[in-house]
């Protein structure tokens, strides 16, 4: 059940991923990189992470997304020419991409050393991670606010420039 | 432990299915007659001006960016929020500074006019 | 059927972090790059929730949730520098773009 689970995720995941990368239409690459994202949170939720797996939901999909189809609506003048971009590179993409692949599954199948055996699983992690943010992970979690407060401002300030150039 | 997913399994495969179905039988089984009165815009509806693909202002991107910055706070508040108890008055403070820090940015946008609409 | 191991997940995440890098280095529009960096950053979770598990230790977990956040932060300032980008340039394509001067 797990594994077969396991593998419609994962069939999910890599075939939207991939439309995502080799679609030529900009709005098919956005919508299939949803599927992407809901796939990840399924690989989340059976690793028991399932605040993570919520927070792949919200973030990502309902955040992130959102983020980019806007950008994509705002950058194309969809009457004026097709949503289309041409890939450029594709051999040596593709062959980069595919030495990187190797490299990667060599170092996992062949050299990795690490157990592969499934321990017990946690029950909720919510508490977990409460508890961690504010002790062991205190300066990250306060330093998380100083950069979502530079992201805040330092988006603001460029997207407004834009603004004031229309205005004129 | 994987159990516990099922019913949201569950609740997918149905929402999919009853999505697809319905809109499948609709298409299938249901009568086709159109005519000019079905197919124009809804009683006192306005006529449409203009193509549907109008480049959006920039107006909405500060809104939805603004969204997910602040989205992201939740992020850590909920699991502060479920550990409130346990965790006493230094979680407490220091959840304030990092309230406090996303108010400062706050206050920047506010002083700075980003969500003005005009 | 055999069981799942660390294995499954780590060969998804490679083959979902090669696809990002094909994505980042092949597309000229700037938006689909971000989205090709969105997938290496989502298999580089995949990776360190799977170590966590697999470890029984929740530091990979922890680290996943500030990767998110970065990647919203990250994702709301390159778009708003594309958006200057475009209204600057009146393209997005990266290729088009080679002046750091009007």
């Amino acid at each position: 059940m797990e594994v077969a689970i396991f593998w419609l995720l994962a069939v999910i995941i890599i075939a939207s991923a991939a439309a995502t990368v080799f679609s030529k239409n900009i709005i098919y690459s956005a919508f299939s990189l949803l599927f992407s994202f809901l796939g990840v949170a399924g690989i989340y939720a059976m690793l028991s992470a399932d605040f993570l797996a919520v927070t792949q939901i919200m973030v990502y999909v309902g955040g992130i997304l959102t983020l980019i189809l806007f950008g994509v609506m705002l950058t194309n003048r969809i009457t004026m020419m097709s949503l289309k971009t041409d890939v450029f590179n594709f051999i040596p993409g593709l062959t980069i991409a595919a030495v990187m692949l190797a490299g990667l599954l060599y170092v996992i199948w062949v050299t990795g050393t690490w157990a592969s055996d499934s321990p017990a699983a946690w029950d909720t992690t919510v508490e977990t991670i409460g508890t961690l943010t504010i002790t062991r992970f205190l300066l990250p979690f306060e330093v998380v606010a100083i950069l979502l407060l530079i992201a805040v401002v330092g988006a603001s300030f460029i997207a407004r420039k834009d603004k004031q150039k229309i205005q004129s | 432990m994987f159990e516990q997913y099922l019913p949201v399994l569950l609740l997918i495969v149905l929402a999919v299915a009853f999505g697809a179905g319905s809109l499948l039988l609709t298409g299938l089984i249901g009568p086709k007659r159109p005519n000019q009165v079905k197919n124009s815009a809804y009683e006192s509806g306005m006529e449409p001006v203009g193509t549907a693909h109008e480049r959006y202002s920039v107006k909405y991107y500060m809104v939805a960016m603004l969204f997910v910055i602040f989205d992201v706070e939740i992020l850590f508040m909920y699991p502060w929020a479920v550990q409130f108890r346990m965790l006493g008055l230094f979680a407490f403070i220091e959840m304030i500074l990092f309230i406090g820090l996303l108010f400062a940015g706050y206050y920047y946008i506010i002083k700075k006019g980003v969500l003005e609409w005009e | 059927m055999e069981s799942l191991t660390l294995n499954h997940f780590l060969t998804l995440s490679a083959v979902l972090f090669s696809l990002g890098v094909f994505g980042v280095m092949t597309r000229r529009n700037a938006v689909v790059v971000l989205m090709g960096i969105e997938l290496m950053l989502n298999s580089a979770n995949i990776n360190l929730i799977a170590f966590s598990r697999y470890n029984g230790n929740m530091d990979g977990q922890m680290l996943a949730i500030f990767v998110i956040v970065l990647a919203a932060a990250e994702a709301a300032v390159a778009l708003a520098i594309i958006l200057n980008l475009y209204s600057n340039y009146n393209t997005v394509n990266l290729d088009e773009v080679d002046q750091l001067k009007e």
